[in-house]
């Protein structure tokens, strides 16, 4: 896919996510939104995967450990062929197989269950672990996790525990937005220097926009280079990205759009598609 | 058969610690499936796992003091087709990393067989409560060897709890084992006794004890507390009329707890519930310990007669 297809496909993710939002009535909007174009580069580009064939042995994991943000993932997966398009509008109502949180029985290709915070990145590292000691060489496991989640403990354990094992099938992604539920993550609980924390923990770091493909795709290659460390892509987000009133406040951390919000969302979103490509010309 | 050991009612009974059964079952289960792999948090010698360390380097992976991380590796392990068993002590593993097991291990239905040593009277009954887990607790060494053996072959996940101290050895290696049922190791038609863990030993001594006053026990071993063989159980308590129950750790959510449920939908019945009674534990001997918290098998005895009365 090219730059341009990319952009005009992580726009109609975003507005697939406001329309699953405001159907269900409650969610979360702030970070899938700022998600929607790691997702669609990794969906689209970076991830070895057949949505055909969601459990195919050799595919690459993405481990997704905020599982809050799973609209975004759910969005991805209709429009890279899991499912259908429509099934989106069932997010978070009885007998929906697109839970709240992910559950991995549910739906095939999550991967696996998440919702409460800091476990998602041990888990990849587990799978890390066990492909090694097969020598298995030919996948990767990917692992998304939210700034805010690195207030838990977990996250720091799993940091050592990739790090002591070399586990450089291991990348994992930052959705470095700055914000969780109570405010900004650095008058909630400090996280800076992210950057330094990671690398002293013996992992190497790749910062970048996360709202630029062709940076999210590079990180993502050059990752696969790096020997005998796993590798830390800080992407720098907007919360809310790509809706005006959404963009930076933490107060839509954890909420959806009512239909009139939804409505002038929507707006917005189709009036940013359609100047895409001029954008690429 | 002789279920049991037949020096069991001796003085010189043999002693082992129940983990170390476990530390033997794991190797065994090593040898069996090579993909088996076992993982610790910092306590490898006590929890037994050096033997698997030693025969199976690649496949010991040592997480450090850190619980959570010890389970949530091990729920990425099993993912990807391993079979992992991670031990520690209870009172941190489960005690510590509850909510980890419960959404990466049972929602996420990983195969992870959770160890943990040193339950003692301290620790309490916290993983019944959880969805696609099972309880066992072993009552001896042989039967804690057994156990882990049988897990290692059966998916799912499970929580193996193992005490520190010498255990005397109730069965034998010919004793029957089966993961999900309860064994009747004593009959009698006055009293149903049913325990778990060390207290077996111990409700086994008090039942010989009744006999000689003419009280006649039904002893069972319920080394599998969940899922709970209701079948063996109401068989028993239909006939004798009359329960105890008998665990080291909180009776209240534990054995005792369970079968409280049990008896109150199906068979209403007097029970009295030997266990730690809304207590944690504390210093000295654990002989001492037993004694103060009524968990021998004189006290058991004096139990049994006064609801019997």
């Amino acid at each position: 896919m090219t730059t341009e297809e990319l952009a005009k496909m992580a726009n109609t993710i975003r507005q697939d996510i406001i329309k699953m939002l405001v159907e269900a009535g409650s969610g979360h909007s702030a970070g899938p939104l700022g998600m929607a174009d790691v997702f669609t580069a990794m969906y689209f580009v970076v991830l070895k995967h057949d949505p055909k064939n969601p459990d195919w042995p050799e595919r690459d994991r993405l481990i997704l450990s905020n599982g809050h943000i799973v609209p975004v993932r759910y969005a991805t997966m209709a429009r890279a062929g899991y499912f259908p398009v429509q099934e989106l509008m069932t997010l978070r109502k009885f007998g929906s197989r697109l839970q709240g949180h992910p559950e991995r029985l549910r739906l095939p290709g999550l991967e696996t269950t998440s919702g409460p915070l800091g476990s998602g990145l041990s888990q990849a590292a587990g799978i890390a672990k066990a492909w090694q000691i097969d020598g298995i060489k030919n996948r990767r496991v990917y692992c998304l996790i939210s700034d805010g989640e690195q207030d838990e403990g977990n996250t720091w354990e799993a940091a050592m525990f990739a790090a002591k094992y070399k586990l450089a099938n291991l990348t994992a992604i930052t959705d470095r937005n700055n914000i969780q539920i109570d405010g900004p993550t650095e008058q909630v609980m400090p996280l800076e220097d992210l950057r330094a924390k990671w690398e002293a923990f013996g992992w190497h770091v790749i910062e970048i926009d996360g709202h630029n493909f062709t940076q999210i795709i590079d990180a993502c290659n050059f990752a696969r280079t790096i020997e005998n460390k796993p590798v830390m892509i800080i992407a720098h987000t907007i919360p809310g990205k790509g809706v005006d009133f959404m963009e930076y406040d933490f107060h839509w951390h954890g909420k959806p759009p009512n239909p009139e919000q939804a409505k002038e969302a929507l707006r917005e979103l189709r009036t940013l598609g359609g100047r895409i490509r001029s954008e690429h010309q | 058969m002789n279920l049991l050991n037949p020096k069991l009612y001796k003085k010189d009974v043999e002693q082992e610690p129940i983990r170390a059964g476990f530390g033997r079952g794991l190797v065994a289960a090593g040898r069996n499936n090579n993909q088996v792999v076992a993982l610790c948090a910092d306590l490898t010698e006590s929890t037994h796992m050096e033997d698997f360390a030693k025969e199976f380097p690649e496949r010991f992976i040592e997480i450090g003091v850190a619980e959570q991380n010890l389970v949530t590796v091990a729920a990425g392990m099993s993912l990807a087709g391993k079979i992992p068993f991670v031990s520690s002590y209870a009172a941190f593993s489960p005690g510590r990393n509850w909510e980890q097991i419960r959404t990466t291990i049972c929602i996420n239905e990983a195969n992870v067989k959770i160890a943990g040593s040193h339950a003692g009277v301290s620790v309490g009954p916290v993983m019944r409560v959880l969805p696609n887990m099972r309880v066992i607790v072993p009552c001896d060494s042989i039967e804690a060897e057994k156990a882990t053996v049988a897990l290692a072959a059966s998916e799912g996940a499970a929580y193996i709890r193992l005490a520190r101290e010498k255990t005397p050895v109730v069965t034998t290696s010919d004793t029957p084992f089966t993961l999900g049922k309860a064994q009747v190791l004593r009959e009698g038609a006055d009293l149903t006794m049913i325990a778990c863990g060390p207290m077996v030993y111990q409700m086994l001594v008090a039942a010989e004890k009744l006999s000689a006053d003419g009280i006649e026990a039904e002893v069972i071993n319920c080394a599998t507390v969940k899922p709970l063989d209701h079948a063996t159980i109401l068989a028993s308590v239909r006939k004798t009329r009359a329960v105890m129950t008998a665990e080291e750790a909180q009776a209240a959510g534990g054995l005792g707890g369970a079968i409280a449920e049990l008896l109150g939908e199906h068979e209403p019945l007097a029970l009295a519930r030997v266990g730690m009674q809304d207590h944690f534990g504390e210093s000295g001997d654990p002989n001492e310990l037993l004694e103060h918290f009524k968990l021998t098998a004189p006290h058991i005895a004096a139990r049994a007669r006064k609801l019997l009365k």
